[in-house]
């Protein structure tokens, strides 16, 4: 292979397999140096953020703890006994609140104003994160960049399934995730375990020792969801020989971590909180060594212990080279990526980098299936354009094809296996998608061969550039170039 | 006449012996067995037994669980010492007529308490962890697939770990509509897909599937809330002629470790669309279901105690429950280890009484006509000393 046509395929690569899939122009921006041209877009800052004018988790959280008190205020009123007959009798012409059915019914209806006015704006300020994450992963140029970011986001996921954490999903990636994806692993780990997002998620909030004050006086008690989530997704992982009384311990120590509620002073309302009296006093022992009693800073200790902790390092590196590289990735990769962890304690701008420049994750064997996500984002890449609409253009399809935005069903996150995408009724929602897509973005001036060299460029294979060339309609080519087994891998 | 010519009782047993397979019973199995029906709905999350059957006769049940235990007059009674969750009515309905059985203490061979890792080995039906890489069920139908087809149908938009393995199943969820512009374009993409092991096999079978689902009008029937009517829908395929015979879902959300509620709240409504989904597949699959054996089951129990925060922490064993017409009616399926102090696994969990793969390998032999050898290598690997549990098929 010529230097010129190995950089050709190096581009494609690059921009597919690191990025989100080509913009028009963007493969001939990365030939001249793919490595560079990815390097270029690891920032200290972090992550962009979406745009537009989307409220902080405590807007959110303050704003449905406000509608579930008007809720909860109706529906005692529902309940209250009738008026005492002298007095409804009093009342001019009987008056709306005279009898008990009468209540029920108006009560249903301000229940349903209530709704209306309140939780459906929370509910579609949830379409409006995932419109706005969307419209960036489709326009940004820097796509490894936010590959990068939703990785993270994947690895400490926090879902829909709750309401709670519904409407704090958006906020979580945006306030936790994206600041810090080019910083140390610690800082990520620590942001993420204290965002109000995560705290409800897995069920960290109302946890107290048995010991602390709550448990004693309010019977409150330990919840070790969090605690062992931590351990075994976002850190050490479950192979790495810890036990039962090690989840037990970090759920104690991790006691007293919490969210703000109404009832604190303002600026404390919906941000995380150490809560002195859910603590369990007392030393503990996880993973064999000990942390004296320190409070808030007695989990923190622990936390910086796992981030610094070679399994650790083991799991983020076999994780990110499963995700970039191939299900089964090469062994030198995975060691490189553990060193780079180690070496740097953690930087994840050096993991990146290490990444970027390992020899062994620019392999031309296509390994990686796209996730529905990835397929939807680098079509719309593909033809320029982006969602316009957060249910019909996003959370539709993405249902449909197993990957609802938001809704991981599991704290594991989204698979990174091909065969759990690729079911069949999936590749035929797929394919309906596609051609969909394909009618309403390809224009009669597109020519659809430029448009698959603009995309696929090297990886572009003879048999598809002939489907394409003899396709009867523009619509019917762009919809064999997204299809094609090249588009659909990365 | 020597023996030779004509061989004895013994060396045709012998023979059969030789094969792994079951001779005798074979000739009238077979016939029947072809038409028998497989429906695995897996529970994730963790489901806790202790309320699909809460153990009323178990002293220490309503001292452990406190404000979660199931009260007694609302439990749907089964005998002196069990009952259902009262979300569970259909399925009450089924356990009174002998249709519906519930093995109480079930779990999988290893003791794990990460969902993941647990739904691994639930479903890969390994021996322990990373035992086998492909799921039971797709293993079963190749053994049971001796020169007959067997086909398998996941409902859902992702094809469940059960599942996946060599033999190409089928898959499907409710949305799609084909055109003659599809059809066309995926002829062609099929020419593309030739060397394509992955997409190639795929859009195939999910083209002929959805064929089927249009000719059963199935793409536009159920609502998105409706499980009932997705579970009929569902139940139709396994009704089709030539037709996938068993089939699988997945229903989520059991991982209740907050407010998990009681006879209400939110593990009674996930419990209630479990039901739904029974009592769907039985309307659904109409005369077919006196053939069909429903198994539902989760990767782990709760913890016996309430946790501190109105729920219930990752546990040990959990209730596994049988549903179908084509069951032998009978009791409780293994022992009740109780609940006591000493009795509890880890002093935290219900103890196991019963290896989930031991229910598995006796509706596959009994129901689907799988024979030992292969049961116990193929599709259970290492599994020669788990015995199967007998007699749960009429």
């Amino acid at each position: 292979m010529t230097a010129e046509a190995s950089n050709a395929l190096r581009a494609a690569i690059a921009v597919t397999r690191f990025g989100l899939g080509a913009r028009p122009g963007e493969l001939a921006d990365a030939t001249l140096d793919p490595q560079t041209w990815l390097k270029a877009q690891i920032r200290r800052e972090g992550a962009d953020q979406p745009a537009g004018a989307l409220p902080d988790s405590r807007d959110r959280l303050m704003a449905l703890v406000a509608y579930r008190d008007e809720v909860k205020t109706f529906k005692a009123d529902a309940a209250a006994k009738p008026q005492p007959k002298a007095m409804t009798e009093t009342a001019p012409g009987g008056g709306m609140m005279a009898d008990a059915p009468g209540r029920k019914r108006a009560v249903s209806t301000l229940l349903k104003a209530e709704r209306r006015d309140t939780l459906r704006p929370l509910l579609e300020g949830v379409g409006d994160e995932i419109f706005a994450r969307t419209v960036l992963a489709a326009r940004t140029d820097a796509p490894f960049r936010e590959r990068w970011t939703l990785f993270w986001a994947n690895h400490f996921t926090v879902s829909a399934v709750k309401v709670e954490s519904a409407v704090l999903v958006g906020p979580f990636e945006r306030e936790a995730i994206r600041p810090h994806i080019f910083g140390r692993f610690e800082d990520l780990l620590v942001a993420s375990s204290t965002h109000p997002g995560m705290l409800i998620y897995l069920d960290q909030a109302r946890s107290a020792g048995s010991n602390s004050m709550a448990g004693r006086l309010r019977k409150m008690g330990l919840n070790e969801n969090l605690a062992r989530e931590i351990l075994e997704l976002h850190t050490v992982g479950a192979d790495s020989g810890y036990a039962q009384a090690d989840v037990t311990e970090f759920a104690r120590a991790l006691t007293g971590y919490s969210i703000g509620s109404e009832r604190e002073p303002g600026p404390r309302q919906g941000r995380f909180l150490f809560r002195a009296p859910l603590h369990e006093p007392g030393a503990r022992t996880v993973m064999g060594r000990t942390y004296a009693e320190g409070g808030e800073d007695q989990a923190r200790r622990i936390f910086a212990d796992l981030a610094a902790n070679p399994a650790t390092a083991d799991h983020i590196a076999r994780k990110l080279a499963i995700h970039f590289v191939a299900n089964d990735p090469p062994p030198a990769l995975v060691a490189r990526l553990r060193s780079a962890y180690l070496s740097s304690h953690g930087d994840l701008a050096q993991l990146a980098d290490a990444l970027i420049t390992a020899p062994d994750a620019w392999d031309s064997g296509q390994r990686k299936f796209k996730t529905p996500n990835e397929f939807l984002v680098s079509s719309y890449r593909t033809v320029d354009a982006a969602p316009t609409q957060a249910a019909r253009d996003v959370i539709q399809p993405l249902t449909a094809l197993g990957q609802r935005p938001f809704n991981a069903a599991q704290p594991n996150g989204w698979s990174e296996q091909a065969s759990d995408w690729a079911a069949p009724d999936a590749v035929v929602k797929r394919l309906t998608w596609a051609a969909r897509f394909a009618e309403a973005y390809t224009p009669q001036t597109t020519e659809p061969m430029q448009v698959a060299q603009a995309t696929l460029g090297a990886r572009l294979t003879s048999p598809v550039a002939a489907a394409i060339s003899r396709a009867e309609t523009r619509p019917e080519a762009m919809t064999l170039l997204l299809m094609s087994p090249e588009f659909q891998r990365r | 006449m020597t023996d030779h010519a004509q061989p004895t009782r013994r060396a045709a047993l012998k023979f059969a012996g030789a094969l792994g397979v079951t001779f005798l019973a074979a000739p009238t199995l077979a016939a029947d067995v072809a038409r028998r029906k497989l429906v695995v709905i897996v529970c994730r999350g963790a489901m806790d037994g202790l309320s699909v059957a809460p153990p009323l006769g178990d002293a220490d049940y309503v001292r452990l669980r406190g404000p979660i235990a199931i009260s007694s007059d609302k439990v749907l009674k089964l005998d002196a010492d069990f009952g259902l969750h009262p979300k569970l009515a259909a399925l009450y309905e089924l356990a009174m007529t002998g249709q519906a059985r519930i093995a109480p203490a079930v779990a999988i061979p290893q003791r794990i308490r990460s969902h993941f890792e647990a739904q691994d080995l639930l479903e890969t039906g390994g021996d322990r962890l990373y035992g086998a890489a492909t799921g039971w069920l797709n293993r079963a139908l190749a053994s049971a697939g001796r020169g007959r087809s067997i086909q398998a149908l996941s409902i859902g938009a992702q094809s469940p770990l059960i599942l996946k393995g060599p033999i190409l199943t089928q898959s499907w969820s409710p949305g799609g509509k084909l055109t003659s512009d599809i059809s066309r374009v995926s002829s062609i993409l099929q020419d593309l897909y030739r060397y394509d092991p992955l997409l190639g096999p795929a859009l195939a079978s999910g083209m002929q599937t959805e064929a089927t689902a249009d000719a059963l009008d199935a793409g536009v029937s159920p609502g998105p809330r409706d499980a009932k009517g997705f579970a009929v829908t569902a139940a139709k395929f396994l009704n089709v002629e030539g037709g996938p015979s068993v089939a699988v879902l997945s229903l989520n959300g059991f991982d209740t470790h907050a407010n998990q509620g009681a006879a209400d709240g939110q593990l009674a409504n996930h419990l209630k669309t479990l039901d739904d989904v029974i009592d769907g597949l039985r309307q659904g699959l109409g005369p077919a279901w006196s053939r069909t054996v429903v198994v539902a089951v989760t990767e782990f129990g709760r913890t016996a105690r309430i946790n501190g925060t109105g729920g219930t922490d990752h546990g040990t064993a959990s209730t596994l429950i049988l549903a179908g017409g084509a069951l032998k009616s009978g009791g409780i399926i293994g022992d009740w280890p109780t609940l006591r102090e000493g009795a509890l696994f880890e002093s935290r969990d219900l103890a196991p009484t019963l290896d989930v793969r031991q229910v598995f390998k006796g509706v596959l032999a009994d129901h689907m006509g799988l024979d030992r050898r292969s049961l116990e290598s193929q599709v259970f690997p290492n599994s020669a000393g788990v015995a199967a549990t007998v007699g749960l098929v009429a």
